[in-house]
């Protein structure tokens, strides 16, 4: 565990109270019984959120939790702090009305692949266009879970569902790409069952200013069972997963050492096998590259259907100014400029007349 | 249009100058004395006048600068913006026309006026699209300039309406105004383009002669104005300065008019000019000052109601903070999420966006949280007629959403009443914790009337605790708090904001368990709630409704919302004819007056004017039983006088 003044190096978090005692993961468990599916990824989640949160040492009356509708919608409910579980998509908007309102809050969205890339696409990309101050927990699970079982704007090409029996003909988001061509300034992916990741993942997301993007691979064991088996297994995910780290070389592979490299002809990256000679060529990861160029070309470097070479990591986390500080340093400013609003002299303007009895 | 005024109640608007529309002398005034100028001067008690020109001629700059010298001056009066949904409909076509009509008097009055008594054409077109409206012997000032053979064959006069006859039943003034004003700035260099857009200044002027109205705001707004742009400044106002000369000198002006201060029309007080969307948005200020909680206001830019968003976005120095988001439903989001984080959260919209935020407003009802939407309507369905006004999103606002989810309902009913019924809407979202609708339109948004600017000190304390502590005590002797446990008097659960130690909780648009909070899909438990959440509307707390009925009549004519000024002239003229009539307007249209149902048996007959298909009476049929008589408009124009006392007339008579 780092040092928490480490963490809160971030000016913005500094606007969050802090916790007067030590808390520990049960202070953040409601009373509510969780009623997610036997063995459902989402109970991974929470409990890995739950645990960091201890680590962030803020004020838990000062964090809120804000969902659309979903299975993992139904998060603000298990946490013992504020919450809102609102309506189909719409997230974003509510917690953007919170946290521009509201900087002394820690507001965070759970979404899914439905609520956030489905119905709720718009907002979601105008709030990362913004830089609003939100952190945003989109479990990614392939699938409709609470629909029981129709295919997500994330579903493979021809997944066969309840609702297309001959195989779903549109093709997927890769909610990573997506979300750096919405210009989000902070992008990152992990995967449920992987506690330490995801909890490294949770507190880069945390340290940073402005929205947050993390996309957790979850696993629906009751209608797309093992659709990130691939990350999961040990043996396959050595040659699967690309573990991503800021100012370190792109390497993965077991057997073969295999890495990243820029393909000269092109300007794309490409999966190579490590040898002596190209070794050198071997890409290091920039997460905080200015350029988002480089961090769109590794959301790509995964097969959409295999899921092989999957980056997981922070992608890209870069500094730019944060709507809520804008929007308040505007109010400061018009104070200074104009003094603080009277209400008398604002209802009488300028152009009056007088009428004596 | 003073609606605090009753002692001229009864001073009939005379009907016979909407069949002759000539410039009358009152019964009781002297005609003829003589100005300055050597030219006759006639007294008035009241004047419409219309202002039409293409949509690029700055109709609508020139008549809010008339209104502006007017209500400078002390007059009563009341204004008709009418203008096409294209920001530059193509040149010279009827579609294009613009217009502003204002209505001004020495006494009180209710309505922009039926038919303007001078109309100004700055166009073929604007005299093709208006004349229908002007009665016989009224005044018409034509710029001669526009009259040529192509502006004409383009709005389908074969020969000029100048020059064949057709125009003989008025007192026409040819003027060249294009020509005059060129003229008049010949020594300021201009392209003549430029030079030519100062000729609706060159208009002003004149008609700023013709009524004596006072011309230093008009020269003061235009240095404003063009303050970056002095030669531009100083071109406007000589070209302003050249019409009223040309007035004084020119032989075709014989006469020029007096319309005296309305100094009995208004109680002592200072007085402003006001349309209803400048009125609501200070009331949306006022409302969060009262409540000593930050405004935040979530919109997306529509017609008519982009003026309150444009307006507080210029009041941030009063932590107003204005979010423009990316939809409609975003910006209730937004709104309803800065309701949770305790300001008072409003969203501004028409009939379109109130559709699209349907599901935010049942989530609010569910919530239970304050919230205000605010719907300019205009004419419907769909896109419809988006600058033209209409009533008939009162359904909307009163059944548009899924399950049972009741939201109060106010309405405004003139332009400055947009202030008081923002300040009324706030105090039920905060003292009952719920959405509420404010359905104003676009007649009260652009219209606008003198307004008594009230004493802040006078205005009503709307300051609502946030819960502080636990309010519930378990059989164990547990000090809990419980977020959906009801106030026993006005039923709305405690607003506890994220921030405050202790009262974490969590609410959602999923039925929930009375008093805790709770998910709960038990049946008997949701019945519960539903009855619950109606009776708080219900039970809402809102005035008696008024009768104005001073000669026992058998018939009562109830409307809502902006008709108010129509309906109280039509009731003047009819009172005045010795027809008696009874007049009730509702503010409260969720949930009615408690005393409705009473005033309504009262009455042989209900007649109820909208400019809808007759939505308030299918209300009032189905609460109350009562027979109530539909009267509709729904061409997109306020009703006329003269056309309602007609309707009432022969409801009286039926």
């Amino acid at each position: 565990m780092p040092d928490t003044d480490e963490l809160l190096h971030n000016e913005l978090l500094q606007l969050v109270p802090k916790a007067e005692a030590k808390q520990s993961m049960k202070d953040f468990k409601s009373d509510q019984e969780v009623r997610w599916c036997p063995g459902c990824g989402d109970y991974a989640v929470l409990a890995a959120v739950q645990g960091f949160m201890p680590e962030l040492g803020l004020a838990k009356e000062n964090i809120t939790f804000v969902s659309g509708i979903g299975c993992s919608s139904r998060f603000p409910y298990y946490m013992n702090t504020y919450g809102m579980h609102s309506i189909h998509g719409r997230a974003p908007s509510i917690a953007t009305g919170l946290a521009t309102s509201r900087r002394d809050l820690s507001v965070w969205v759970v979404t899914g692949d439905g609520d956030a890339l489905s119905i709720g696409g718009n907002h979601l990309i105008h709030a990362l266009r913004r830089n609003v101050n939100l952190k945003i927990l989109l479990f990614n699970n392939r699938i409709y879970g609470l629909t029981k079982g129709q295919y997500s704007p994330t579903s493979e090409l021809g997944k066969i569902t309840k609702s297309t029996p001959m195989g779903s003909l549109d093709a997927p988001f890769n909610p990573v790409s997506l979300a750096i061509g919405a210009e989000a300034t902070f992008v990152a992916r992990t995967v449920d069952s992987d506690r330490k990741h995801l909890t490294s993942v949770l507190r880069a997301a945390a340290e940073h200013s402005g929205t947050a993007l993390v996309e957790i691979y979850q696993n629906c064991n009751i209608f797309n069972d093992g659709a990130f088996e691939v990350l999961k297994d040990k043996e396959q995910a050595a040659e699967a997963v690309i573990r991503l780290e800021h100012g370190r070389p792109i390497l993965f592979g077991s057997q073969e050492p295999k890495g990243v490299v820029r393909d000269p002809a092109t300007g794309d990256l490409k999966v190579v096998a490590v040898t002596e000679e190209n070794r050198s060529q071997v890409l290091v990861h920039d997460a905080h590259a200015e350029s988002p160029t480089t961090a769109f070309a590794l959301s790509r470097i995964a097969d959409a259907d295999t899921l092989h070479h999957t980056p997981i990591g922070v992608l890209r986390s870069v500094e730019r100014p944060v709507y809520d500080t804008l929007m308040s340093d505007q109010l400061d400013a018009a104070v200074e400029q104009n003094g603080k609003g009277d209400l008398g002299s604002l209802l009488a303007g300028n152009d009056t007349w007088t009428v004596v009895g | 249009m003073t609606s605090q005024v009753s002692s001229a109640a009864e001073k009939a608007e005379e009907a016979n100058d909407a069949v002759l529309g000539g410039q009358r002398a009152p019964l009781s005034g002297t005609t003829g004395t003589t100005g300055g100028d050597g030219k006759e001067v006639r007294r008035l008690d009241r004047v419409i006048i219309r202002f039409a020109g293409d949509s690029g001629d700055g109709m609508q700059l020139t008549g809010d600068r008339f209104t502006s010298e007017t209500a400078s001056f002390g007059n009563d009066l009341s204004t008709l913006p009418n203008f096409p949904a294209e920001i530059r409909a193509p040149a010279g076509t009827l579609p294009g026309v613009s217009s502003f009509q204002l209505h001004f008097a020495d006494h009180d009055i209710l309505t922009p006026g039926d038919a303007p008594n001078v109309l100004v054409a700055m166009n073929p077109a604007a005299l093709k699209a208006n004349i229908d409206d002007v009665p016989r012997g009224a005044e018409i000032i034509v710029n001669t300039d526009e009259f040529t053979k192509r502006p004409m064959a383009k709005v389908g006069y074969a020969t000029s309406p100048l020059e064949d006859g057709s125009l003989e039943a008025y007192n026409v003034h040819p003027v060249p105004l294009t020509t005059l004003t060129l003229e008049a700035l010949k020594e300021f260099g201009l392209p003549r383009k430029e030079a030519e857009r100062s000729k609706n200044m060159f208009a002003l002027g004149l008609l700023s002669w013709m009524y004596h109205r006072p011309t230093e705001g008009t020269e003061t707004f235009l240095r404003q104005k063009f303050a970056k742009k002095p030669q531009i400044a100083e071109a406007n106002v000589a070209a302003f300065r050249a019409g009223w000369n040309f007035g004084e000198t020119t032989e075709d002006f014989a006469v020029s008019y007096e319309v005296a201060p309305a100094t009995q029309a208004f109680p002592t007080g200072t007085y402003r000019n006001i349309s209803g969307n400048l009125a609501l948005s200070y009331g949306l200020i006022a409302a969060g000052q009262l409540a000593d909680l930050p405004l935040y206001l979530g919109s997306y830019p529509i017609t008519p109601a982009s003026d309150i968003l444009h307006e507080l976005s210029r009041h941030k120095n009063f932590g107003v903070r204005t979010f423009q988001a990316e939809d409609e439903i975003a910006g209730i989001g937004a709104a309803l999420g800065a309701a949770f984080g305790g300001a008072l959260g409003v969203t501004t919209t028409s009939g379109p966006g109130v559709a699209l935020k349907s599901e935010t407003i049942g989530l609010a009802v569910s919530l239970e949280l304050p919230l205000l939407i605010i719907d300019i309507q205009r004419g419907g369905p769909s896109t419809g007629l988006p600058t033209k006004t209409e009533q008939a999103d009162l359904l909307q606002a009163m059944f548009g959403r899924n399950g049972e989810a009741p939201v109060p309902i106010v309405a405004p009913q003139t332009p400055a009443d947009c202030f008081d019924a923002a300040i009324d809407a706030a105090r039920i979202a905060l003292t009952y914790r719920t959405p509420v609708f404010l359905l104003s339109d676009g007649y009260l948004a652009n219209g606008s009337e003198p307004w008594r600017i009230p004493e802040t000190a006078t205005l009503p304390d709307l300051k609502t605790p946030f819960a502080t502590g636990p309010n519930h005590t378990l059989a164990d002797g547990t000090e809990v708090f419980w977020p959906y446990k009801r106030d026993p008097q006005t039923l709305a659960r405690p607003w506890a904001v994220p921030g405050t130690a202790g009262l974490e909780h969590r609410i959602g648009g999923i039925e929930k368990q009375d008093g805790t909070g709770n998910i709960s899909y038990d049946p008997a438990n949701h019945d519960f709630m539903v009855r619950t959440r109606q009776a708080k509307i219900d039970g809402i707390e809102v005035p008696d409704i008024q009768v104005d009925d001073p000669a026992g009549a058998r018939t009562l004519v109830l409307g809502w919302g902006s008709t108010y000024g129509p309906i109280t002239a039509a009731v003047r003229r009819l009172r005045a004819a010795g027809a008696p009539i009874a007049q009730a307007h509702l503010r409260h249209l969720n949930p009615f007056p408690k005393n409705l149902g009473e005033v309504l048996k009262r009455y042989d007959k209900v007649v109820v004017p909208e400019m809808n298909l007759g939505q308030l009476a299918m209300l009032l049929r189905a609460k109350y039983l009562v027979d109530a008589h539909s009267y509709n408009q729904v061409n997109g124009m306020p009703f006329k006088a003269e056309q309602l006392a007609t309707a009432l007339k022969e409801a009286i008579d039926a």
